[in-house]
């Protein structure tokens, strides 16, 4: 018998029932919750006088439309996400569902929260009504992005209707050069891929570069999953993975004998030997260089040594695409990326704004000020993130360096709370998607690592940090 | 949802590829708690100017395109985050199916639709159709000869057909559980309710690994 893959084991192990028609009931073990895609999920319970089934497996916070600012934060003038806010509220008292809630020590980003309370551990099924549910594949768990409809579905049945997908492994050999990170990696294989390139796929990303990756910065790495098309990324749990779960306080995460019964179960999970992949893709890490956006979806990315593209020289997108493309982000071909100007330097998002992202910045950046032109946010992922980068220092760091240091939230990765960019404004963008008007109406968005934002916000340019001195 | 077989309506063409669901509503209309209300809002930042007003440059504001039910696109329509509201926007505009290219990349195909999109589109009787490249710049040459010109989608025979002089049609595969449920126009929930002994039984066994 051939050997399985890790997605196919923790399929198997939720399969509640195949149909006739070939799809399958799949259990869904964790379901977490934010106010944007959920309150018309709530509404349709309510109309069908339908109960959550699970409410302990449900997990609510507040995330897209918070404020960031001290002075904001508790009341929110903008009466329409102020009411959408206080539906989840409502929502979640009338179901059952727990909710960290803004005076919550726990409230962040879903994504954030998730791993750092000991919700997501290896082996699970886990949705969310928000595509980058993908990050949590980075502890070798079922991971995926459903909307709203399924968010209904899933909070009355507790599964969901789901046809297979097919596996693709992308191995990643040999060791990463100084300055080059996991967002590097990533953005690599969507410019090799395209945005479309995973479409249908589940991608476990393997190899000796994804091995020596701390467990934030593989979420970094299953977190944009989506930007290349994948709806799930995994990576195969590890000791990396068991320590991360041990290490702290992780008010859901099993302890003691519990702890080690599961790691006993979650060191059968990695993908066999002889497992099959319907796609594989090898690329050498080695030669990966530090990644920087040029355009308005993230396969339009290149070398940090490179230069703006010519129209005619882009795989996978059409002169068209490119043109406008470069007209939106007001860039001519031929221009070297170390060159842009930039405006604005945004750290923040499920992408990477968890500690280790701010230790990063902030051991590049201490006693040093921000370039004259540009403006700084930080935005830390979860309440529980800012809490620790205060207890650090890190906080004065930034301040210090001339950066607004915020509350945690999504923030400018979308700017559905006020945090936005003004048109043209641009952007050096540690967040997933570089779409026109993602940032603000009209702003420009290049996105990289937060060492690459954090030699940016010094310099007010991108610079090939594999060889450059703060 | 309402059941979906066949569909006669004014092709509209948008030629761009990649288009994002941020493209299709903006975030500030993903603050409703709502789930109408999306259609005046759908591809906000192309369709109006600075002003508010229809901007004129924008494809879908040409007067043939108006009232138009069927659109015919570019590669990965509805890239981007699982919003459904850009699934309500395209079908409360008015229309009934869209049409975007599958490719070929090196020898494996790519869907024409971003995964998460597609689905959303089926829990709202949203018909998405793949066709080859060829075919879709086919369909937009046809357009751009006679604008205004209509066309049936028929899921049950899974063709397209451009009503000209000279009718051209194309055959489309669909997955038959997609099709099914269109054509049913089924609700999942009580579906799958159906099927609770199951879901019950399940967990009775089944180890969720929560520990509070
Ligand atoms: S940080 Fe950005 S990508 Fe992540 S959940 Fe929030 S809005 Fe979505």
């Amino acid at each position: 018998m051939v050997g399985k893959t890790l997605f196919e084991k923790i399929w198997d192990k939720h399969v509640v029932k195949t149909m006739p028609d070939g799809t399958v009931l799949l259990y869904i073990d964790r379901h977490l919750v934010h106010e944007v895609t959920s309150p018309q999920a709530f509404e349709g319970l309510r109309m069908a006088k339908r109960a959550v089934r699970r409410p302990d497996l449900s997990f609510a916070t507040m995330d897209h439309n918070v404020p960031t600012t001290t002075e904001d934060r508790m009341t929110i003038r903008d009466p329409i996400s102020a009411a959408q806010v206080e539906a989840l509220r409502t929502n979640c008292k009338e179901f059952g569902v727990n909710l960290y809630d803004l005076q919550s020590d726990h409230q962040g980003i879903v994504h954030i929260i998730g791993p750092e309370m000991g919700i997501t551990v290896p082996g699970l099924t886990m949705v969310c009504g928000d595509s980058h549910t993908s990050t949590h594949g980075a502890f070798g768990t079922l991971a995926f992005g459903i909307g709203t409809s399924e968010v209904e579905h899933v909070l009355a049945t507790q599964t969901l209707r789901q046809s297979k997908p097919k596996t693709f492994r992308v191995e990643f050999t040999g060791k990463l050069q100084k300055g080059v990170y996991s967002k590097d990696m990533i953005l690599k294989l969507i410019g090799l891929i395209g945005t479309a390139g995973g479409t249908g796929y589940v991608i476990e990303y393997a190899g000796e570069a994804v091995r020596a990756l701390s467990m934030e910065a593989r979420m970094t790495i299953c977190n944009m999953s989506i930007e290349g098309g994948a709806r799930a990324g995994m990576i195969a749990p590890d000791d990396t993975t068991y320590e991360y779960i041990a290490a702290k306080d992780r008010p859901f995460a099993p302890k003691g004998e519990a702890f080690d019964r599961a790691v006993e179960y979650w060191r059968s999970l990695p993908s066999d030997p002889d497992a099959e992949f319907d796609r594989v893709l090898t690329i050498e890490a080695d030669k990966i260089a530090p990644q920087v956006t040029w355009g308005t979806n993230p396969g339009m990315v290149v070398d940090v040594t490179d230069r703006v593209p010519d129209p005619h020289s882009v795989p996978g997108h059409s002169v068209k695409d490119v043109e406008q493309a470069l007209a939106y982000m007001g860039l001519s071909p031929g221009t070297p990326m170390t060159e842009i100007p930039l405006d604005t330097i945004f750290i923040g998002s499920c992408t990477n704004a968890r500690i280790e992202d701010l230790r990063t910045v902030s051991g590049i950046i201490k006693g040093r000020k921000k370039a004259d032109s540009v403006r700084v946010i930080v935005v830390p992922g979860s309440q529980q993130v800012r809490k620790q980068a205060e207890a650090e220092g890190i906080d004065k760091v930034f301040i210090d360096a001339g950066a607004e240091w915020r509350h945690a939230g999504c923030s400018m990765c979308l700017g559905m709370n006020p945090d936005q960019l003004k048109p043209g404004e641009r952007c050096a963008s540690t967040s997933n998607r570089n779409f026109e008007g993602r940032q603000g109406k009209g702003g420009r968005t290049h996105l990289v690592s937060p060492e690459m934002a954090a030699a940016a916000l010094l310099e007010g340019h991108f610079v090939d940090i594999r060889n450059w001195a703060a | 949802m309402e059941a979906f077989s066949s569909h006669r309506g004014v092709v509209a063409t948008l030629d761009r590829a990649n288009v994002d669901t941020d493209q299709i509503i903006p975030k500030q209309f993903l603050k409703s708690i709502k789930r109408t209300g999306f259609g005046e809002s759908l591809f906000f930042d192309w369709r109006y100017g600075d002003d508010g007003k229809p901007n004129p440059a924008f494809e879908l504001n040409q007067p043939a395109f108006a009232g138009a039910s069927i659109l015919v696109t570019r590669n990965n329509f509805g890239c981007g985050s699982s919003r459904e509201h850009a699934v309500w926007a395209v079908a409360q505009y008015g229309f009934k199916a869209v049409i975007a290219p599958w490719q070929d990349r090196n020898g494996s195909r790519v869907p024409g639709f971003a995964d998460i999109f597609r689905n959303n589109c089926v829990k709202n009787g949203l018909l998405t159709i793949e066709l080859s490249e060829a075919e879709v710049d086919q369909l937009f040459d046809w357009v751009e000869r006679f604008p205004g010109v209509e066309a049936t989608v028929d899921l049950e025979e899974q063709r397209v057909i451009l009503h000209m002089d000279e009718e051209v049609a194309f055959h489309f595969d669909v997955d038959p559980v997609v099709k099914e449920h269109l054509i049913r126009g089924l609700d999942d929930i009580a579906l799958t309710l159906e099927h609770e002994a199951d879901i019950t039984s399940f967990e009775q066994q089944h180890e969720t690994q929560l520990h509070a």
